[in-house]
């Protein structure tokens, strides 16, 4: 029988498999940022052990650094300590650090595929949830927690149980106005948060396969939104054109060599999946969250389902929302684009393209969030700042931000954002926000209008 | 890690679906740079309001209840990786979790902090949620090495499932980083292996 693309990758990264229990499975690249890894040098350093493989640990600050005045110092005592003992961890145990103010600082999912880190074929992990970013290259990726990031920098190892593999395929063309963002808030609206869970998903079909490594990466950050370990897009030349020629990507033979592997890694014909969904791309409309968990997600004109369930009730009430109510004509202050989601150049491109000419609406807040200091530099570049400027939105330097809120960027209790990250949990934005997920068009869009319009009939 | 082998103890309700990690523990407290004192936070936004006083209709604030058992609605976990979620419950004096489903991330990372999640049926967990919300007092008993969970003094009894790894690393108090030093030599080859056969 044939093998799909995650188990010929996971296959290659096997050292020892344990009888009945797991298998040791070695790790490429480690990730690593301020938040997750302390506690993990600590570890290390108490029962003295060293860090085993250095060389193939990447590191930058990411989650709590501030975007304004970033060349000051921060302003946050835990959050200065936390960033210094991560430069302290790094210095101490020959890690390389991309730091804030760096050229290459950024979002860890953003940074690491533009310098070339992420390539196809590799097994990446970091201790963070959207990890799952990096499989848009046909690579093995995922979050892990502390203790794991403890045993990666022991071993360059993890133990883990080989999870089970599923397919989403969605064939066909996709209508105006829907961007890979709404592809997967469709998804996950469909099959639920947990369909993933023991699961890798891999995303297959003429969509995926016609979409740029920007809108690939959007749809492998959320695998995790449906309980999926990771996603995974096979690699083809749209990769390869996009991995050539980065900072660390392989040259003159060693690309060659690596090519020819890459190109062996897609599914066989004759592979079999555990589970398998399949969706047409002109079911997709542009889509909007409208309730506590990113499963929550209607048709950006559609209306409020009637379910009957306590879980559901309680997420309308916190988001202040009635049954079989529209999302149309909300009122809206805030606005976020960023995120490790959505906030590479094509994002703000998309943004750009529909801000062009006109103003937001007097009573948003419009913050525009780039994931690393290369798309902030892009933006710059494009002439999209002087877009985003004219037209009253906020430009800010590259960082979490308010996707999680542990800087300054937090949206007010009560209010509502709509933004373009991939968590729409209580708080997640500040305590008592409202988060509406949506793509960077809808999110332009809202800031100008200062409300939720109907995406479709406005590019009509 | 401590060692797990029996749990006698009374349990905690919290029958909502889809439990995140950032309710567990919000992103604000993740600022710290060691494992300790995450208790104090946890499900900070459902048992305090926002002046700070106790949210009296949450349960961790209704002395009805207590106990190293919580007992929890499907999909327990999900979202954001952040360890600081077991590190939280396990400060917190939570040693067993059950529910009728995990988040994977966060499983793993319950059984690395010697928190163990019981995954049961929902017919059996919506029991186990009605015997607690109408006796406070009932004892739940969790037996690790014969993997089942029982009700004391009723005929409610399920058993559950586990690695046989990470059983052994529970029952024994080992861990993972152990495990994976112990095998460097293992690693070793497997890493020149790669330089000779590259992918
Ligand atoms: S942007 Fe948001 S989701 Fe992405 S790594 Fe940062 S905090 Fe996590």
């Amino acid at each position: 029988m044939g093998k799909t693309l995650f188990d010929k990758v996971w296959d290659a990264h096997v050292v020892h498999r344990i009888d009945n229990g797991p298998q040791i499975l070695y790790i490429d690249k480690h990730l690593i940022h301020e938040v997750t890894s302390p506690q993990a040098f600590k570890e290390l350093e108490q029962r003295q052990i060293p860090v085993f493989r250095p060389e193939q640990i990447v590191a930058t600050a990411d989650h709590n650094t501030p975007t304004q005045n970033q060349h000051l110092p921060v302003k946050d005592k835990l959050s200065r300590k936390q960033l210094e003992q991560l430069s302290e961890n790094c210095k101490k145990n020959n890690i390389q650090l991309y730091q804030l103010g760096h050229k290459y600082n950024g979002i860890v999912h953003v940074m690491a595929p533009e310098l070339g880190i992420t390539q196809p074929g590799m097994s990446i992990v970091c201790g963070d949830s959207h990890t799952s970013t990096h499989g848009a290259f046909g690579t093995i990726a995922f979050g892990i927690g502390t203790s794991q990031v403890a045993q990666v920098f022991a071993s360059q190892c993890l133990l883990l149980t080989k999870p089970k593999s599923m397919r989403i395929t969605v064939n066909g063309t996709l209508k105006k106005g829907v961007l890979p963002k709404d592809v997967i808030l469709f998804i996950i609206s469909k099959i639920g948060t947990n369909a993933g869970t023991g699961y890798f998903c891999e995303y297959a079909g003429e969509v995926f396969e016609n979409m740029s490594m920007e809108g690939r990466m959007t749809v492998c950050n959320m695998s995790i939104e449906m309980g999926a370990r990771g996603g995974m897009i096979a690699p083809d030349e749209t990769t390869f054109e996009y991995v050539k020629g980065r900072k660390f990507a392989p040259m003159g033979e060693e690309w060659e060599a690596k090519l020819k592997y890459w190109k062996s890694l897609p599914t066989d014909s004759d592979a079999k999946f555990d589970k398998e969904y399949s969706f047409d791309a002109s079911d997709i409309e542009p889509m909007i969250t409208f309730g506590t968990n990113p499963g929550m997600g209607i048709k950006i004109n559609g209306s409020i389902p009637e379910h009957k369930d306590a879980s559901f009730e309680k997420a309308l009430k916190y988001m202040n929302f009635e049954k079989g109510n529209q999302l149309v004509n909300t009122t809206i202050n805030y606005v976020f684009i960023g995120s490790c989601t959505n906030s590479r150049i094509e994002d703000f491109r998309v943004a750009a393209n529909f801000v062009k000419g006109k103003h937001k609406a007097k009573n948003v807040t419009a913050w525009l969030v780039p994931g690393s200091k290369q798309v902030e530099k892009q933006i710059e570049d494009e002439g999209l700042k002087t877009i985003f400027t004219e037209a009253g939105f906020e430009l800010r330097q590259p960082g979490c931000s308010a996707c999680l809120a542990m800087n300054d960027d937090k949206i007010p209790s009560g209010e509502y954002c709509v933004s373009t990250s991939n968590r729409n949990f209580e708080g997640r934005q500040g305590q008592g926000s409202r988060t509406l997920l949506a793509s960077p068009l809808v999110a332009a869009a809202t800031a100008v209008e200062g409300k939720i319009v109907d995406i479709t009939q406005y590019l009509n | 890690m401590e060692k797990f082998l029996h749990l006698r103890s009374r349990a905690v309700p919290l029958p909502i679906e889809n439990v995140d990690t950032d309710q567990i523990i919000p992103a604000r407290f993740l600022k710290a740079t060691n494992r300790d004192g995450f208790g104090n936070n946890l499900f900070r936004d459902w048992r305090y309001h926002k002046d700070g006083s106790e949210n009296k209709e949450f349960v961790l604030n209704n002395n009805q209840f207590e106990g190293e058992v919580l007992i929890a609605g499907h999909n327990f976990g999900c979202g954001s990786s952040r360890e600081h979620a077991a590190w939280a419950l396990s400060d917190y004096g939570f040693k067993v979790i059950v529910s009728s489903f995990f988040a994977d991330i966060f499983k793993g990372n319950a059984l690395n902090n010697g928190v163990l999640p019981i995954q049961v049926s929902d017919k059996f967990l919506k029991t186990l949620i009605e015997t607690v919300n109408d006796k406070p007092e009932t004892t739940i008993e969790v037996n690790l090495k014969d993997q089942y969970i029982a009700v004391e003094g009723l005929n409610l009894k399920e058993s559950f499932d586990i690695d046989t790894y990470k059983k052994t690393c529970l029952i024994n108090g080992y861990d993972d980083i152990d495990f994976l030093v112990s095998k460097k030599t293992k690693i070793e080859a497997f890493e020149k292996h790669l330089l000779t056969n590259p992918r």
